[in-house]
C-alpha cells in the first residue's frame, strides 16, 4: 500500500539489543568472512614483495613486525579465524540437523574457546614488540 | 464487545466473593433460589459500577504504535501511553482492548478467538514478535511497548498489509494433493503413526506471521518464501500420502535461490513462533532432501 509506513532496514539493525544468539552468530559470521576476504588480499599483496627480489620481501615482513599495531592486528586476524572456523563447524551441525535445540549454547561455547585460544597466543604474537 | 474483558474478570472474582456470601447464608437457611437471585444481582451491581478487578492499586504503562496515514496529523507515527490497570491473568491483548474502549477508541488492532489459534493478534511486543493473546502482562518489564509487525506495511496503528504473506503461503499449494484416492468411497486416508509424529508440529502453524516478520532474510528478500510457507510445504512434503511424484514437486519449489536456500539458520524464526514449531529444523531437513533428490552418482 503506497500510503502505508514502511521502517525499512536501518530502523531494525537499531534493534541490536533485541538480537538472539542465532543473529549474533550470523552478524559475526558475515563480519569475520569479510574480514577474512580482505586479509586474503592484504596477504597477496605482502607476498607479491618477494617478486622483486628476497630482500624486498624480508624488509617488508620486518617492517610490518617491528609494528605494535601490526602485532595486535594478528591478534585479532587471529580470533577472527578461529571465530569463523567455530562457527563453520556449528553451522555444518545445523545443516545436518544435529544439535539444533543448543545451536545457542553451541554460538556462546564458540565465542568463549575463540577467546580462550586469542588469550593463550598473545604472549606468542607479542613476543619483542615491546 | 471488548468492555467485557475487565467486567468478565470483575465478575469472575465477584462470583467468588458472592460464592462466599452465598455459603454463609445457607448456613443461615436461605433458599437456594434466593441465594443465586442474589448472586445475579450482586454481579450486576458490580458491571453496572464497572470497578474493575484490579490487582489493588497497581497500574502499568502501555506504549503503543499509532499511526494513520488517513488522518491530518496523525500521518507521523508516534507512541501514545496509556495507564493500564493491572489485573490477574491480563494479556496485552487485555490491555489493548481496555485502552482503546477506556481512552481512544480509534486504536486499531486485529484480534479474534483469543486463544493463541488464530494468529490475528501477532504484534511486536518489548522487541519480540508475539501473540498479543499469549503474552501476560505479568511476564513482560515495564512499560509494555506494542508494535506492529516489523518489516510489513503498516496500514494503521497496529494493522499490519498481510497480503504479501498470504502471497507467499498459496505460493507453496499449501493443500493436500494425493496421487490417487482410497479404495472405498467414503475410506480415509491412512498415514502411519509415525508419518504423522513426524508432520505433528508443522501442522501446528497459524498464520500468524510472525516467523516471517522476525526474519532477516525474509526482510531484505521479498522473493524469499519465509519460514511458514516453507514450513507449511514441508508439512506436505514429508506426507507420506501424497506420493514420490508430489514429493518430488514440491522440493523443486522449495530447491530455488528464493526457496530453502536463502535460509541463513539465524534461528530467529523458530524463537518466535507462537506454537513453538521448529521452523529451522524443517528448512534444514528441506535443504538435505533436496541436496538428496539432485545427488546422483551413476
Amino acid at each position: 500500500m503506497s500510503q502505508s509506513y514502511n521502517r525499512g532496514l536501518v530502523e531494525d539493525f537499531g534493534r541490536w539489543r533485541e538480537f538472539t544468539a542465532g543473529m549474533w552468530a550470523w552478524i559475526f559470521h558475515k563480519f569475520t568472512g569479510w574480514v577474512l576476504v580482505g586479509y586474503l588480499f592484504t596477504h597477496i599483496a605482502v607476498l607479491s614483495t618477494a617478486t622483486t627480489g628476497a630482500n624486498a620481501y624480508t624488509d617488508t615482513i620486518q617492517g610490518l613486525e617491528s609494528l605494535l599495531v601490526v602485532r595486535i592486528m594478528e591478534v585479532g586476524l587471529l580470533a577472527v579465524a578461529v571465530f569463523h572456523i567455530l562457527n563453520g563447524v556449528r553451522l555444518l551441525f545445523v545443516d545436518l540437523g544435529l544439535g539444533l535445540e543448543s545451536q545457542d549454547k553451541s554460538f556462546y561455547a564458540s565465542l568463549v574457546v575463540t577467546g580462550v585460544i586469542v588469550l593463550a597466543s598473545i604472549p606468542t604474537f607479542l613476543e619483542g614488540a615491546f | 464487545m471488548s468492555t467485557q474483558v475487565p467486567e468478565e474478570k470483575e465478575q469472575s472474582e465477584t462470583e467468588q466473593e458472592v460464592n462466599a456470601e452465598t455459603e454463609a447464608e445457607i448456613s443461615e437457611g436461605a433458599s437456594y433460589g434466593d441465594q443465586r437471585r442474589d448472586q445475579r444481582d450482586a454481579q450486576r451491581r458490580q458491571s453496572v459500577s464497572g470497578a474493575p478487578a484490579d490487582i489493588e492499586g497497581e497500574s502499568f504503562r502501555l506504549k503503543v504504535f499509532r499511526y494513520d496515514p488517513e488522518v491530518e496529523g496523525k500521518m507521523e507515527p508516534r507512541f501514545d501511553d496509556f495507564a493500564v490497570p493491572k489485573q490477574k491473568g491480563m494479556t496485552v491483548l487485555d490491555a489493548l482492548i481496555y485502552a482503546r474502549d477506556r481512552y481512544d477508541t480509534t486504536l486499531t488492532f486485529r484480534h479474534s478467538c483469543r486463544q493463541a489459534v488464530c494468529g490475528s493478534d501477532a504484534l511486536f511486543i518489548n522487541g519480540r514478535q508475539r501473540l498479543g493473546c499469549q503474552t501476560q502482562i505479568s511476564d513482560l518489564e515495564e512499560p509494555v511497548r506494542v508494535e506492529p509487525l516489523p518489516h510489513q506495511d503498516v496500514v494503521k496503528d497496529l494493522v499490519v498489509d498481510m497480503e504479501h504473506f498470504y502471497d507467499q503461503m498459496h505460493a507453496v499449494e499449501p493443500f493436500f494433493q494425493p496421487e490417487e484416492d482410497p479404495d472405498g468411497d467414503l475410506e480415509e486416508y491412512r498415514q502411519t503413526r509415525e508419518n504423522r509424529e513426524k508432520i505433528k508440529m508443522s501442522t501446528r502453524c497459524i498464520w500468524c506471521g510472525a516467523c516471517m516478520s522476525s526474519c532477516n532474510i525474509a526482510a531484505g528478500d521479498n522473493q524469499y518464501l519465509g519460514p511458514a510457507a516453507i514450513n507449511k510445504a514441508y508439512r506436505f512434503a514429508m506426507d507420506e500420502r501424497e506420493g514420490e511424484n508430489m514429493k518430488e514437486h514440491r522440493l523443486n519449489v522449495m530447491d530455488q535461490e528464493h526457496g530453502v536456500w536463502r535460509c541463513q539458520t539465524q534461528f530467529s524464526c523458530t524463537n518466535v513462533c507462537p506454537k513453538d514449531i521448529p521452523l529451522t529444523e524443517h528448512i534444514q531437513e528441506l535443504k538435505r532432501e533436496a541436496v538428496k533428490q539432485n545427488l546422483k552418482f551413476w
